[in-house]
Parts: C-alpha cells; sequence; structure tokens
C-alpha cells in the first residue's frame, strides 16, 4: 500500500426532486451513472457498488413501514427559539430554511404502523433537517413516542441519523439527551422492547443518548458512528485516524451493536426480532 | 500573585503596589479596599465569556479542594471492574457534615503535569463507568446521598475513547442513574462541558456557583461551526446562554451558589464552606422524600425540559 495514497474523497449525494423519475444520476462514490428509477426500486443503494445513498425520514419510512398502516402521531410539533439565538444565521433563519428545503417540521417523524404486519411504535430521524439535530421538539416526540408505545404494550423502533444535539437551543438542547435517556429507561421499565438502528452518520449527544440505549442496536452498512467528531478527535491526538474509524464496523468489532445490516436487510431483520417479541403478554 | 484574567488587567498596577508595600511591611489596608472596590466595580459588569475564563481559571477550587475540605475519612474507589480506572474522574465514601455520603466528580490538574495525568479534566469511557459503579455502590450499599461535582471541558475525544464506547458509556449513565435509589446532588462548580458534564450530571437538584458555565458545547466549538471562525467565542458565549443566571432563568438549575466579587479562586474558602453548606440544604430537602418519589421528581425534572411549539 503506498504511503502517498491519495485519500479517496466522498461526497455524499443528495438527490433532490428536479432528477425527477426518468433522470441518469451518478454515484459519487464509485462514479457510475445510474438510472433513477433503479436506483429507487434497489432502495436506494448503487445497484454497481453498494453505496448507500442516504433517505429522508419519509422514504425510511416507506422502506420500513407496510404500505398504508402508518399512523403519524404528534405531527404538529414545531421549534420555538428559547435563546433567541443569533449566529451568522439565526436559528429562526435556520429553522425556516430547513423547513423549506426539506418540507418537513421537525428531524423526527413518529408514530406507529406495521412491519410486516407486526405492530410496532417507530420514530424516524431526518438528517436533512439540521443534520437531523437533537432539540426540544425531538426531544419531547421521543418522550411521548415510548410513553404511548408503553402504554399500548408496542415494541419501539428508533432510526438514528444525526450531527448531534442542536447548539441552537444551548442547554436546553444538551438536556434532551438525559430527557430522552429517561423516557427510554421508564419504556425499558415497563417491559418494552427498544430497537435502536443508527444510519450514516449518528454521533454526539444523539449517539451518547437514545441511539446507544438500544436492548438491540443495529447499523446499517456504511454508518458513521461516533462520540466526538473526526476532524476534532484528528487535531487533539495529531495523528492520522485509522481507516475503518467509527465505521459501522468498528463498533460491531469493539461490541457496541449487535449487527450491521445491507439496507436491504433492515426490514426483514427488524421483522425477525419482531416475531421473537410477546409484547402483548407483557 | 493571582493570575489576571483579561478583563483584570486594571488590577496589575494594584497587585504590584501591594506587593510593593508588603516587601516594604507597610500598611496595605488601603491598597487592598482599592483592590476590592475595582474587583467589585470589574465583578458587576461581566460578559458571558468572561464568566467562561472564571470558570475555567486554574487557581479556581476543583473537586479535590471541595472534597479534602468538606469531607473527612474520605476513601477513594478505583476502576471501573471492565478495563480501567480513568484519573480524570475522582468517586468514592466518606462523612460530610457526619454522615455517610458518597461524592464523584472531575478532577483536574492545578499544572501542566497534573493536567496531563488527568487530562485536563476529560473523561474516558472507564471514568463514567467508574462513577455509575460507585453510584450504585453508595447508594445500595452503604444507602448513602450522592454529591456529583461537574468541572470538565467535555469528554475525552481520542481515538481510544471511541474504541471503548465513549457515547455507550455516557449514554448508559444517562440512563441509568434515573435508577439510583438514593438523593443525588449536582454542582457545576467550574466548566459544565456538554455530554462530559452530564454524565454524571443526573441529579435531583442542580445547583451551580456563580461564575460556573453549563453548555451544550464550547464557546470555541460553537464558534468554529456556526461562525466558521473560533476567534467568534465571545459571541457564541452570548448566544449559547451558558451562565448560571441563564440557566436558572431558564429553569434548568435549581439554585445559583453566590461567588464573592473577584470569583472562588480569590476566596477559595468561603466558596467552598458555601457550596458544603447549599449541599447540605438540598440534601436536607431530598431525605424527606421516599424511595419510589425520589425517582419520579428526578425523572419529572428531566422529563419536562424543552421549549416547542404545539
Amino acid at each position: 500500500m503506498s504511503l502517498f495514497r491519495k485519500r479517496k474523497k466522498i461526497v455524499v449525494p443528495v438527490i433532490t426532486k428536479e432528477y425527477g423519475e426518468n433522470k441518469w444520476i451518478r454515484c459519487k462514490s464509485c462514479g457510475n451513472l445510474i438510472y433513477y428509477k433503479e436506483l429507487k426500486e434497489n432502495l436506494k443503494v448503487c445497484p454497481k457498488c453498494g453505496y448507500h445513498f442516504r433517505l429522508t425520514a419519509q422514504e425510511r419510512l416507506e422502506q420500513i413501514i407496510d404500505k398504508d398502516t402508518f399512523e403519524e402521531w404528534d405531527a404538529a410539533l414545531s421549534s420555538d427559539d428559547p435563546l433567541k439565538f443569533k449566529a451568522l444565521e439565526s436559528y429562526k433563519e435556520r429553522l425556516e430554511r430547513a423547513e423549506k428545503n426539506s418540507k418537513i417540521k421537525s428531524a423526527i417523524i413518529t408514530g406507529k404502523g406495521k412491519l410486516n404486519g407486526y405492530d410496532t411504535a417507530i420514530g424516524i430521524l431526518d438528517f436533512g433537517f439540521i443534520g437531523g439535530s437533537l432539540g426540544s421538539v425531538m426531544g419531547e416526540k421521543i418522550r411521548r413516542l415510548a410513553e404511548r408505545a408503553s402504554k399500548e404494550k408496542l415494541p419501539l423502533i428508533i432510526v438514528s441519523a444525526s450531527g448531534g444535539a442542536r447548539m441552537q437551543e444551548g442547554i436546553i438542547s444538551l438536556m434532551q439527551m438525559a430527557k430522552t435517556a429517561a423516557a427510554i429507561n421508564s419504556y425499558k421499565k415497563g417491559g418494552g422492547l427498544y430497537i435502536s438502528v443508527l444510519v450514516n452518520p449518528t454521533y454526539g449527544g444523539t449517539t451518547a443518548s437514545f441511539a446507544m440505549l438500544g436492548d438491540i442496536n443495529i447499523a446499517e452498512k456504511g454508518a458513521k458512528i461516533g462520540f466526538a467528531g473526526p476532524r476534532v478527535i484528528e487535531q487533539i491526538m495529531k495523528k492520522k485516524l485509522p481507516k475503518d474509524f467509527q465505521s459501522a464496523e468498528f463498533l460491531l468489532k469493539h461490541g457496541f451493536l449487535d449487527a450491521v445490516l445491507e439496507r436491504k436487510l433492515l426490514k426483514p431483520t427488524l421483522s425477525q426480532i419482531l416475531s421473537y417479541y410477546r409484547g402483548k403478554k407483557w | 500573585m493571582v493570575k489576571l484574567l483579561s478583563f483584570e488587567k486594571s488590577l496589575k498596577p494594584l497587585y504590584e503596589e501591594l506587593k510593593e508595600k508588603r516587601k516594604n511591611a507597610q500598611s496595605t489596608d488601603y491598597i487592598e479596599e482599592k483592590i476590592a472596590e475595582t474587583l467589585k466595580k470589574i465583578y458587576s459588569n461581566l460578559t458571558p465569556y468572561d464568566i467562561v475564563q472564571i470558570a475555567r481559571h486554574p487557581d479556581r477550587p476543583h473537586t479535590t479542594d471541595y472534597i479534602n475540605a468538606l469531607f473527612t475519612d474520605f476513601l477513594e474507589l478505583h476502576g471501573d471492574r471492565k478495563f480501567g480506572d480513568d484519573p480524570a474522574i475522582i468517586a468514592g465514601i466518606g462523612y460530610f457534615n457526619g454522615k455517610v455520603t458518597g461524592v464523584i466528580g472531575h478532577r483536574k490538574g492545578r499544572n501542566l503535569k497534573e493536567n496531563l495525568r488527568y487530562n485536563f479534566g476529560m473523561a474516558e469511557p472507564e471514568g463514567y463507568r467508574k462513577a455509575l459503579r460507585v453510584a450504585h455502590l453508595i447508594s445500595e450499599r452503604f444507602k448513602a446521598p450522592i454529591i456529583t461535582l461537574l468541572d470538565t471541558p467535555g469528554a475525552s475525544p481520542t481515538i481510544g475513547a471511541e474504541e471503548r464506547g465513549q457515547a455507550e458509556a455516557i449514554a448508559y449513565n444517562l440512563q441509568e442513574l434515573f435508577n439510583i435509589p438514593t438523593p443525588i446532588v449536582a454542582i457545576v462548580i467550574g466548566e459544565g462541558g456538554s455530554g462530559g458534564a452530564l454524565g454524571i450530571g443526573i441529579a435531583d437538584k442542580l445547583l451551580m456557583l456563580k461564575y460556573s458555565i453549563y453548555s451544550v458545547i464550547s464557546p470555541e466549538g460553537c464558534a468554529s461551526i456556526l461562525w466558521r471562525d473560533a476567534s467568534k467565542a465571545k459571541e457564541a458565549a452570548n448566544a449559547l446562554k451558558l451562565t448560571a443566571n441563564d440557566l436558572y432563568k431558564l429553569h434548568i438549575v435549581d439554585k445559583i451558589i453566590e461567588e464573592p466579587a473577584g470569583g472562588a479562586h480569590r476566596h477559595r474558602e468561603e466558596v467552598i464552606q458555601a457550596v458544603g453548606k447549599e449541599a447540605q440544604k438540598a440534601l436536607n430537602t431530598l431525605s424527606r422524600l421516599s424511595k419510589k418519589k425520589l425517582l419520579e421528581k428526578r425523572k419529572e425534572k428531566f422529563i419536562n425540559i424543552g421549549v416547542y411549539n404545539e
């Protein structure tokens, strides 16, 4: 292996509506052109190289939950600006931009639905909404999700993709880590089964709270998962990071995941786990 | 001489005069009064970033200073029973005002050598796991309450920390500390650095020294992300609302423990005693609660935090 091998630049491709159904798009990992329809049919995994494209929460929901079975909860919750936060861009402006670009109101969808016929409560984070960051709305939606799942004796799945706590809510966002951990704790004590699915990327306060607390932790192939960001660690340690650092396989090797799965195996595996579960007989 | 912070520079000639007078065995009453007056003026008008600097002052009392002053027969307990012992977290048990009490806190050093040993108070996963192990031990075996002292720039961001599950260690503490059956009082005594502080910060009462900070991210980190310029830390410190006053107004902190003008590093004994007094008061209120009520209220305290529209 050459010492001076050029580091492969991985640019995360973004698929927007303007591609349409009939467009070709280039896989930024292998460079091949893919017919968009084919990519979509392949769960947005590159058919040539297996690169997992990022999904919106809605796309993820459609892949995991059976058609027409999803009932959304607490959709009306939206962010406030408790600190009147101002940086180069104010929090208010940032929220408006996020809503406009993503067409959603918060960084998480919650509700219940069927997964291969099994009833489940589910929350899905959307990285496209301010990096899927954990703020008051996500905290409250997860709390209500866990409480309602407990009451209805449903298993709980949360799919995480998040850069961490939402800085613009300051200390209140930090406390959402404690809040979600408390909610998960109570849910588990009530006998519930919590499955955490970590997809690319899951970092910071999200990993250090509900995302790492699954009774079963599963990562999607290609996910980067960690506490501190790689650049911070590189700066502090003044040394190059190992090649597979913070990859799903790295976490599996170190004992923090039950499995690393390709996207197409995610639903079948979740369904298999739910089949073992005897929720109604708590 | 005490290390002067950037906003205290006007004190320099006064301190020099004081030193001179002491050398010549002259009366220092006037000059000391003058220093106190100037400090009062400066400290009545601090910016959030000034407070960040006070919170980080190397002479500020640290966890070990509080333990030495407030505990008798303190026994330090080591190790997480899984991998190692992290010196950046100190945990143990002793007598606090004559009662068996546990204490867990971040350990910062006083000089570079100590700081290298204690990693500047940045804990590894083993530190958080030790903290939880000792919390279980103190509450379940000794039926004693716990005081936690928060003072860290953040959890250690290293390759090793990631390999050994920094995120999992913190997450697990956040979950499990809700099940510790005796009272917990957390006190921010210096830097409340994000998840690294919260990892031992789940408590029934959260107190905060007047010139300490508690934040989701360091002002420098926030500035480099949201301003794309780490030198905008002052602006970030304003925006983050990280002072004790801010946190009190946001209903995160139950009580602010006052510090005299000049800060804890100039009034060490006084501030340490004030912390002891407030910790005792908080423990007194909590000791009246049944175990069930205690755990319920601890959960309520955190689960109701959040500001959103519906």
